[in-house]
């Protein structure tokens, strides 16, 4: 298959100190690509430098090459806001917007410039149905989106995401405040996603790796111990700090 | 050392705490026993609404004076509201934090000079200007809309900073997450969560400038007219209080203490409106 992101030697600094050590990998078309690892060990940092949010935080630096579709994203020329229309971002803590869950579905598309009614009527649908929300929502589509329950605005995040019609979707703890059911209904979301999207799961929950990723990268301190078939990674890790990770010995 | 203990530390708070609060409503009680009668005698719809201010003739309209009034601040908020919140929104989303940090207090300073100050550099400085590319008599109704547009500045910008401010970090993030721009950012979600503490910084600027008095007398003209242009002299109800008090006796004085009460209701509805936003505000989140 063939690598819709490359990330050669990419390094962070934060306030000039290193918390993301020369990490080299490859994000595959279509795949879902698991990250594991104690908190503290950089995926949040390793995963919002893929869409550029880290800058918008003081003292971010970064070395290395990051590349989708061989373009490098770091690049001058790059039009940040456009790449963060094809690479969407799901936040460990799910906000939406403070407007309707309906506004909250259609706003980024809004501002692409697509206005049409029933375009965005047939949009929302679609997105909360990939999003596995629609159903519980369906008749209410105009409360305000933070009247929601934690993990129906988790999926809502989701949907606006999806109704982007983005090429990757970046996803940092979805479920890490979650119950097991909206858990569950995320999970599956993404594994039909997969066919769509290339996914970048960061999870906290290394059993969540284990059922949906295809591959899974562990990460620790800012280093990438390890990265393979998730089945390979979980059953016969080539590192011992993975092995201990995995099984519960530290972190 | 316990000379008054628990109990008394009480007692001296609250009878501290009761006598401000009663000094106010003695003051707000006396003004209205004073004015009020007045009011009714002379008949509500010919003190509001006539325009003959002959103290000496026993003819007291203030109709005048309310326009004038009502014309200086909303000229003053025409001038101080769009600027003051395009500098809230410059400072909190453009600017560098370190600039911010220097900036608002700065601006915060500006609430604490003499508004005698504002009205020195108001005649010395504006009027003539005025006087010179617009004619008129200089002082007049557009300069009184300048300096309290410029009086009122720092109290809608620190405000609706500090609403902006207040605004989630992570509303800002999930809107550029999906591809805004930082000004499509700002009015369609920023804006839209911090809009009543916006508000209330305007409400508070206009009760600050129907309030100003000293600033407007020296630069507003003072003569008793209903203007027909911004470059007329004008005179406003805290003026004309401020200017007629010290001669004013008998129907003359309770005429002015009646423009009191006038002012002090018209105070009190615009106070309510700003704490009903601000109310909203707190129960959003
Ligand atoms: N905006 C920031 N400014 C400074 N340091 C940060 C910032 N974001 C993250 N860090 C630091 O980077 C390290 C890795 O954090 P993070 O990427 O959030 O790890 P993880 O998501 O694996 O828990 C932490 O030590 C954290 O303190
Ligand atoms: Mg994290």
């Amino acid at each position: 298959m063939a690598n819709k992101i490359e990330i050669e030697n990419f390094s962070v600094y934060w306030n000039a100190e290193r918390y993301l050590n020369s990490i080299s990998l490859e994000v595959k078309m279509n795949e879902i690509l698991g990250i594991i690892g104690p908190s503290g060990s950089g995926k949040t940092t390793f995963l919002r430098s893929i869409n550029r949010m880290n800058e918008l935080e003081t003292g971010f630096k970064h070395e290395g090459l990051l590349s989708m579709d061989g373009n490098d994203i770091y690049s001058p020329d790059t039009d940040v806001v456009l790449l963060r229309k094809k690479i969407g971002i799901v936040f460990a803590m799910p906000v939406p917007l403070p407007m309707s869950i309906y506004e909250n579905v259609v706003y980024g598309v809004r501002l692409s410039g697509i206005r049409n009614k029933q375009k965005l009527d047939e949009l929302v649908e679609r997105s909360l149905t990939e999003a596995y929300l629609w159903n519980e929502v369906k008749d209410r589509l105009n409360i305000s989106g933070l009247r929601l329950s934690g993990g129906q605005q988790q999926r809502l995040c989701l949907a606006r995401v999806l109704a982007m019609e983005p090429e990757v979707i970046l996803l940092d703890e979805p479920t890490s405040g979650l119950d097991p059911i909206s858990t569950a209904k995320i999970e599956d979301a993404l594994n039909e996603l997969k066919s769509k999207y290339t996914i970048i799961l960061v999870t906290n929950n290394t059993k969540q790796a284990a059922r949906v990723a295809d591959r899974t990268g562990f990460f620790l301190m800012g280093d990438l111990i390890e990265i393979g078939d998730t089945r390979k990674v979980f059953t016969s890790p080539v590192k011992k700090e993975t092995d201990d990770y995995i099984t519960g010995r530290f972190g | 050392m316990r000379i008054f203990g628990e109990n008394g530390v009480r007692r001296i708070l609250m009878l501290t705490a009761f006598s401000a609060i009663s000094a106010l409503l003695l003051i707000a009680l006396f003004i209205l026993n004073e004015g009020l009668p007045f009011i009714f005698r002379y008949g509500v719809s010919n003190f509001l609404f006539t325009s003959e201010w002959i103290p000496a003739k026993g003819l007291f309209g203030i109709f005048p004076m309310i326009m004038s009034s009502i014309w200086v601040t909303l000229g003053a908020m025409m001038i101080g509201a769009p600027l003051g919140v395009a500098g809230a929104i410059f400072l909190t989303e453009y600017a560098p934090p370190a600039v911010m940090k220097i900036i608002k207090p700065t601006i915060e300073l500006l609430a604490s000079i003499p508004s005698v100050v504002y009205g020195f550099i108001g005649v010395m400085v504006l009027a003539p200007i005025i006087r010179e590319y617009f004619g008129g008599p200089g002082l007049s109704l557009l300069a009184g809309c300048i300096i309290l547009g410029i009086m009122i500045l720092p109290t809608v910008i620190s405000i609706s900073i500090d609403s902006i401010l207040a605004v989630p970090r992570s509303y800002r993030e999930g809107s550029l997450a999906l591809g805004a721009t930082t000004w499509q950012t700002t009015h369609m979600v920023t804006l839209k969560a911090a809009r009543s503490g916006i508000v209330a910084s305007i409400v508070l600027g206009l009760g600050r400038a129907i309030g100003e008095t000293m600033a407007v007398i020296m630069v507003a003209g003072n003569s008793v007219n209903i203007p027909s242009s911004a470059l007329d002299s004008v005179r406003t109800l805290t003026a004309n209080i401020a200017l007629e008090m010290s001669y004013a006796t008998g129907m003359h004085r309770q005429a002015l203490f009646a423009t009191g009460v006038v002012l002090f209701i018209v105070i009190i509805i615009l106070n309510s409106i700003a704490s009903t936003a601000i109310r909203k505000r707190k129960t959003y989140k």
